[in-house]
C-alpha cells in the first residue's frame, strides 16, 4: 500500500474518542456556515468501512457541502466555517492539528464534471503521486490505478496523449483512477455521472460496485435510481425552514427505498415531493 | 369590422426606404474601416519606396556616419536588443509573480482592490512620464547614469502593468476546476500554482509578455529621456555602457536636413517593423496554439 510508506504527520487520533472500528468516517453535531448563511446544521452520521453511502435530498439541502467536510474541501470557500466535527478514523479532521493537505491524500474526490488535467493521461494519475512525494516505481502506480479504474485497456497505449482527447465517460474514469493512485481510504463522488451519457453512468456504477472491496465511498446523487443500485446505505437531507440542510433519516438502503420511517423520505424518494 | 382597420392595413413598410438605409449604413461602416487599412497601407508603401534602397547588409552592420552611404544602425540594434533582453529578464520574473499573488494569494479587501485599481490606471499613463521617472529615479538618485540599465529598469517601469493585466487575464482563465482537482488530490497552493495554473496560463502569459515587450522596443520618448541623442560609434558590453536605440536612430535621421537621411530612415523603420512583426507573429502562434490545445 501506498498509504503505509507515508508517515503521518498530524492526524493522531483525539484523546477520549472512542469509535468502533467498522466505522471510517463520522460526523458529529457538523455545522457548515458561509458567512452568516448556515448550509447544513447539526449532522450526525456514521460511514461504515467498505460500504457505498449515497446522500440525497433536494436541491440546496447541503448534500455536496456535506460531501466536502469530509475532505476539508469547503476549506477553500471564503468565509467558510464548520462547527463539531468530523472523526476520521478516531481523528477529528478539523483539530488545528490536522493538516488539509494531509487529509485530502487520505480521502480523495471526484467531481460532478470530469476535470482531469489539460495534461497527459500518464501526468494526470501520477499528478497525486508526485505531489505527495511518492518513491515508489510511478509507472506501476499509475498502471494499477488505471487497471482499478477499468480504464488501462483503453488508454495503455497512448498514455502519452492528451487527457483531453478522451471521451467524457473516459475522462470520469480517469478522474477516478487519479483519485485512486494515492490509494486513499475514502472517495468522496459528487454527481460523478450528472454530465455523462446513460452507458458511461453504468460503467461507473459497475466501477464504484468494484471499488467497494477496497475502499469507503460517499456519493451525492440526485438520481434515485442510481443510489438503489450502488450503495448500501442512504442519508436522505432536506431544507428546514431556516433555509440549513438537516439529515432527515439515514439507514440501509433498502430499507429507505422500500420502508422509510420518515413521510418525508417517503415522499421525495415517490416523487411526490419536489 | 369597417370602423376597425386590420393591424396589417394600418402598416407602413417602406421597404425601399429600409434597403437603402441599410446599404448607405454598410458602406459607411466599410468607409470606417478602409481609413486605418489605406493609411497604413500607404504608408507602408511609402516607407517601403523609400527605405528599400538603402537596405543592405552594411546598413546593418555599420555604425552611424555623417555620410549617408556609409551610415548604419549597428549600434542602434544592439542596444535595442540589450534592452529587449534586460527588460524580459526584469518584467517576466516580477511581473508573473505580482500577477499569481493578485490571482491566487492575495486576501480580496480595500487594499487589493487598491492595488487592482493602481495597476490598470498605471498601464494608461503616458510613456514619458516613465521617460521622467527614470531619469530622476536610476540616472540620477541611483546614480546608474545614461546607460542601457537604467534604460531597461525605466522600460520595465512601463511595461510591468501590461504584463501583471496580461498575466493575470491568463491565470483567471484557468478553469477553477483544475485548482479543486489539484487540492482534492493533496497538493498545497504552491504545488496548486506551479503545476497547475502556471503551465496552463503560459501560453497567454507569453503572449501578453511578447506584445508588451514589442510595445517596449518601439517606445523612444522615455529612451530619449534617459539616454538622450547620442551619436554613437560602438556597441554596449555591458548593463553600464551607453546607448541608443532604434527609434532614436530613426529619429536621429528624420530630424536630418539631407533628402538621403530621410532614406535611411524609412529603412531603420523597415528594420524596426520587421522585428515587432516577428514578435506579434510569435505571439499570435502561440495563441492559436493555446487555443487549440483548450478546443480538444
Amino acid at each position: 500500500m501506498v498509504q503505509s510508506q507515508q508517515e503521518s504527520e498530524t492526524l493522531e487520533p483525539v484523546a477520549g474518542q472512542s469509535q468502533s472500528d467498522e466505522n471510517v468516517l463520522a460526523a458529529r453535531n457538523l455545522s457548515v456556515w458561509y458567512g452568516n448563511f448556515r448550509a447544513v446544521r447539526d449532522i450526525n452520521l456514521d460511514v461504515k468501512r467498505n460500504s457505498v453511502l449515497a446522500l440525497i435530498g433536494p436541491s440546496g439541502c447541503g448534500k455536496s457541502t456535506l460531501l466536502r467536510c469530509f475532505n476539508r474541501m469547503n476549506d477553500l470557500v471564503l468565509n467558510s466555517r464548520v462547527e463539531g466535527q468530523i472523526i476520521y478514523n478516531g481523528t477529528d479532521l478539523y483539530a488545528p492539528s490536522t493538516d488539509s493537505t494531509e487529509v485530502r491524500a487520505r480521502v480523495g474526490m471526484v467531481f460532478q464534471k470530469p476535470n482531469p488535467f489539460p495534461k497527459t493521461i500518464f501526468e494526470n494519475v501520477a499528478f497525486g503521486l508526485r505531489v505527495n512525494g511518492f518513491k515508489g516505481n510511478l509507472q506501476e502506480a499509475v498502471e494499477r490505478s488505471l487497471r482499478q479504474s477499468a480504464l488501462w485497456e483503453e488508454v495503455k497505449d497512448r498514455l502519452n496523449s492528451s487527457a483531453l482527447e478522451l471521451s467524457g465517460g473516459q475522462q470520469q474514469r480517469l478522474c477516478i483512477a487519479r483519485a485512486l493512485a494515492v490509494e486513499p481510504e475514502v472517495i468522496l463522488m459528487d454527481e460523478p455521472c450528472s454530465a455523462l451519457d446513460p452507458v458511461a453512468t453504468l460503467a461507473i456504477e459497475d466501477l464504484i460496485r468494484q471499488l467497494v472491496a477496497k475502499y469507503t465511498i460517499i456519493i451525492v446523487t440526485h438520481n434515485m435510481q442510481q443510489a438503489a443500485r450502488v450503495s448500501h446505505e442512504t442519508a436522505f437531507l432536506m431544507v428546514g425552514e431556516d433555509r440549513a440542510g438537516y439529515l432527515v433519516e439515514m439507514d440501509a438502503t433498502d430499507k429507505i427505498f422500500t420502508n422509510p420511517s420518515h413521510e418525508q423520505t417517503e415522499a421525495y424518494i415517490t416523487g411526490r415531493f419536489s | 369590422m369597417a370602423t376597425n382597420p386590420s393591424i396589417q392595413e394600418q402598416l407602413n413598410p417602406r421597404l425601399s426606404y429600409r434597403k437603402k438605409l441599410g446599404s448607405v449604413v454598410y458602406f459607411l461602416l466599410l468607409a470606417a474601416v478602409l481609413v486605418g487599412i489605406v493609411s497604413l497601407i500607404v504608408l507602408l508603401a511609402r516607407i517601403l519606396f523609400e527605405g528599400i534602397p538603402w537596405l543592405s547588409w552594411h546598413f546593418i552592420s555599420d555604425y552611424p556616419s555623417r555620410f549617408p552611404e556609409r551610415a548604419g544602425l549597428k549600434s542602434a540594434l544592439f542596444g535595442t536588443l540589450w534592452i529587449m533582453g534586460l527588460v524580459a529578464a526584469f518584467t517576466i520574473p516580477i511581473g508573473v509573480g505580482a500577477a499569481v499573488y493578485l490571482e491566487e494569494y492575495s486576501p480580496k479587501n480595500w487594499f487589493s482592490n487598491i492595488i487592482e485599481v493602481n495597476i490598470s490606471n498605471l498601464a494608461g499613463v503616458p510613456s514619458i512620464v516613465y521617460g521622467l521617472l527614470g531619469l530622476a529615479l536610476f540616472v540620477q538618485w541611483m546614480a546608474i547614469g545614461r546607460t542601457v540599465l537604467a534604460g531597461a529598469l525605466t522600460l520595465t517601469l512601463l511595461v510591468l502593468p501590461i504584463i501583471i493585466l496580461a498575466s493575470r487575464e491568463a491565470i483567471r482563465g484557468v478553469p477553477d476546476a483544475y485548482r479543486q482537482a489539484g487540492y482534492a488530490l493533496g497538493a498545497d497552493q504552491w504545488q496548486v500554482v506551479r503545476r497547475i495554473v502556471l503551465p496552463s496560463a503560459l501560453p497567454g502569459i507569453l503572449t501578453g509578455t511578447i506584445l508588451a515587450l514589442s510595445r517596449a522596443i518601439g517606445e523612444a520618448a522615455p529612451v530619449i529621456a534617459i539616454s538622450a541623442l547620442v551619436y554613437l560609434t560602438f556597441v554596449p558590453t555591458d548593463p553600464l555602457d551607453r546607448f541608443t536605440v532604434l527609434p532614436i536612430q530613426i529619429y536621429t535621421w528624420v530630424s536630418r536636413p539631407q533628402d538621403e537621411f530621410r532614406g535611411l530612415a524609412a529603412a531603420g523603420i523597415i528594420v524596426l517593423l520587421v522585428i515587432l512583426l516577428s514578435m506579434n507573429a510569435i505571439a499570435i502562434y502561440l495563441r492559436n496554439k493555446y487555443q487549440q490545445r483548450s478546443r480538444e
